[in-house]
């Protein structure tokens, strides 16, 4: 079976599509790596920057004073300067001044490599877009809810987790949605410190084996399909908490 | 449902003074009502009436004046809000159910949460109200799947489920279809009559007049006269309630 | 007095730097105006009632805006001819210039769904009235909806305008020399690490001080607009 697919992709390549990740084991086991790379990029920098969106619109929703200012201006800063600048920033800057300790074989051996720098990089930098999308969301759940609450004897503080938050994540899937999406292409920013994500692990499979457009068509077509796929999965879980009755343009 | 005057007065407003900016929603404003009393507040749009509703429950912090609800100084700015939220529950006019909570959670969610009453008991009590309400096989519908006059009489529920000494009821039915509003006023003198403090801000004059021991009629900030409402109807004596009648009934 | 000379010698630096940053103005400038105008045809292609017309407006707003902007790069750098030969005379396409062509596909699919967006957001009620008044459908469209939804549009334009000034950058990565090109080549040429931090802060702070009133005014003019 597998060599079949592999004596096809060769008979292919022949005839001028030469796609070397399906039939050269070498090829084949570094695409994958790097797949898997991105894969994980995605993930953990989706989680942290849900994380940190979270804590941030509930300090704007909550808190007063410096906390908020704090929160306001890592919003902006991030927001209004590059990514690839802002990766840069920590990977050489503030990587320079990190400790750096050294290997069996006396190598310097940082603390944190490019891998952990690219994920907090896009953690913080997709995290101020969430703090900007929850907010919002709390902002679009009405304050007769909250106020319900209270006259229940509900604090403002269990108020908002309990009623506000649930309501507000409602509002904020289709802005979600929007800021992953953002994020899972923002990952191929990472090749910039030497991930070896996708982008990376192709560039090197088309200096290698010169298939630049085929490389180039099928690692395309791969970013579309997270792109879907995280779509996919925000529309799975907004369809799964959805209220009868409730959401945008409803009552 | 006549109680002696002499008793001493379960809430009580003095001298309340609000202002939302530059402008002054109420002033000055005395209320005394007593245990079982049902009061009814009555007068045109933005005389100030929910919002005297809304003070005596702490939703709305007053500018002068002194409020209390039996030994609760609510204008105290560390008052117990737990406390006085569990003497004194709230009706609202657009309901305010929890949409992502069933019935039966809705009802019975803030007496476990945040009287920390055992669940089980609680849910006794939550479903026997939903009966009462007639909504005993609503309970684990969702809000948004009931009528304007079910979610308003869950709202109801609610409310009761704090066990409560009075219970404000603000404009209940002016969201409500006409068809429903007759439901919900039902549900209403149910409450009353089963010797429930409760202090309604209402358009429905009809209503008023056969629920109510008292009336108070309100404009522009202040409350311009009150009586029975056997009286208030027939002797209205200042030409402001005159006019105001003559436009309503 | 260290400190100082940190300072002195980052600001030698700086009319170094501040000239690539206008590199990067240029590219963004330039792309904005081709993204938009080719987004303005694919927006409301995406419209079209014909089939043949909205069936591929679409699926190029979707392809161009799902792609990543560095792999649309990788494409119009690789891929694109260094020099064009248009009747007799030969143009050298300037690295910087196939970047900014990489750059204008993403912002005409992102503009393209604010087209879409944007007349969407015209309730039908308004199709409806002007149909009974007569009016054909491309009528309706260039006479009743878009001049009531241009100016729903300028604040997402706006906001798409600063997402790719600082999405220029992304550019040194193919070889151009922007802002962010020229930092690198002056961290080399200094040799220090402490100048690191400064350094790389100065060029945070270049495009904070251009992308964040902008920013601002166009949620400005959206809480404006909205109120109307």
């Amino acid at each position: 079976m597998i060599a079949d697919i592999q004596t096809f992709f060769r008979h292919l390549a022949d005839s001028g599509i030469n796609l070397t990740i399906f039939y050269d084991a070498f090829d084949f086991d570094r695409f994958v790596k790097g797949l898997g790379n991105t894969l994980l990029l995605i993930v953990l920098s989706a989680f942290f920057s849900i994380i940190i969106g979270s804590a941030g619109a509930a300090v704007l929703t909550l808190g007063k004073g410096p906390a908020t200012v704090v929160v306001r201006a890592y919003v902006a800063l991030f927001r209004n300067t590059p990514l690839l600048v802002q990766m840069y920033f920590f990977y050489f800057a503030i990587g320079s001044i990190m400790p750096v300790s050294q290997n069996e074989i006396g190598l310097p051996v940082p603390l944190l490599g490019s891998f952990s720098w690219a994920v907090i990089s896009l953690s913080l930098y997709s995290g101020a877009f969430n703090v900007e999308t929850f907010r919002s969301g709390v902002g679009a759940v009405h304050n007769s809810y909250e106020e319900a609450a209270l006259a229940l004897g509900y604090s403002r503080a269990q108020a908002f987790i309990s009623v506000t938050v649930p309501l507000a994540l409602r509002f904020s899937f289709a802005s979600l949605s929007n800021n992953l999406v953002d994020l899972t292409k923002a990952t191929t920013v990472a090749y910039a410190v030497g991930v070896a994500e996708l982008l990376y692990v192709s560039n090197q499979i088309w200096s290698d084996s010169l298939n630049t457009i085929e490389m180039m068509n099928v690692m395309l077509l791969i970013y579309l399909g997270l792109t879907g796929a995280v779509v996919f999965i925000i529309n799975r879980v907004e369809a799964a908490t959805h209220l009868p009755g409730f959401g945008l343009g409803v009552g | 449902m006549n109680f002696s005057s002499s008793s001493q007065p379960l809430i009580a407003l003095r001298g309340v003074r609000k202002s939302f900016g530059a402008v002054e929603v109420l002033r000055g404003i005395d209320i005394d009502i007593r245990k079982g009393e049902v009061v009814a507040i009555i007068g045109p749009s933005g005389s100030g009436k929910s919002t005297i509703l809304r003070t005596i429950n702490g939703l709305t912090p007053i500018n002068e004046g002194v409020i209390t609800v039996g030994e609760i100084r609510v204008n105290d700015p560390k008052v117990d809000k737990v406390k006085l939220r569990h003497r004194v529950g709230m009706v609202f006019q657009q309901y305010n159910l929890f949409p992502h909570k069933t019935v039966l959670e809705n009802v019975a969610m803030a007496p476990i949460q945040v009287l920390k009453q055992p669940r089980p008991q609680v849910e006794e009590r939550a479903r026997k109200l939903l009966g009462e309400m007639r909504l005993p096989d609503k309970a684990s519908s969702y809000p948004g799947e009931l009528s304007g006059g079910q979610q308003q009489r869950v709202a109801i529920a609610r409310a009761l489920c704090m066990e409560p000494e009075v219970i404000l009821f603000d404009e209940v039915t002016a969201a409500l279809d006409p068809e429903m509003v007759k439901e919900v006023l039902s549900a209403v003198r149910k409450v009353a009559e089963d010797g429930m403090t409760c202090i309604l801000v209402t358009h429905e004059m009809g209503f008023a007049r056969e629920a109510a021991d008292h009336i108070y009629f309100t404009d522009k900030g202040v409350i311009v006269e009150h009586a029975p409402p056997a009286d208030f109807f027939a002797r209205a004596s200042d030409p402001r309630t005159k006019e105001f009648l003559s436009k309503v009934l | 007095m260290g400190d100082l000379n940190l300072f002195g010698r980052l600001l030698e630096w700086m009319p170094f730097l501040l000239k690539g940053f206008g590199l990067n103005i240029l590219m963004s400038v330039l792309a904005i105006t081709i993204g938009t105008t080719v987004g303005t045809f694919l927006g409301l292609g995406q419209l079209s009632s014909l089939r043949i017309v909205g069936w591929p407006s679409r699926l190029a707003t979707q392809l161009f805006r799902n792609a990543p902007w560095l792999v649309l790069l990788f494409y119009c750098i690789f891929l694109m001819p260094y020099q064009v030969s248009i009747g007799g005379s030969v143009i050298v396409l300037p690295s910087w210039l196939r970047a900014t062509i990489g750059f204008s596909f993403p912002v005409a699919a992102n503009f393209s769904e604010i087209v879409r967006g944007a007349v969407n957001s015209v309730p039908r009620g308004q199709w409806e009235a002007a149909e009974a008044l007569g009016y054909r459908r491309s009528a309706t469209l260039f006479r009743i909806i878009l001049p009531q939804c241009i100016t729903r549009m300028i604040p997402p334009w706006m906001n798409l305008y600063a997402l790719l000034l600082t999405a220029t950058p992304l550019s040194v990565i193919v070889g151009v020399e922007e802002a962010l090109g020229r930092t690198q080549a002056a961290v080399q040429a200094m040799s220090d690490s402490r100048m690191l931090i400064p350094i790389y802060l100065s060029l945070l702070a270049m495009f904070f001080i251009y992308t964040w009133p902008i920013n601002r005014l166009s949620l400005m003019l959206e809480r404006r607009f909205r109120t109307k």
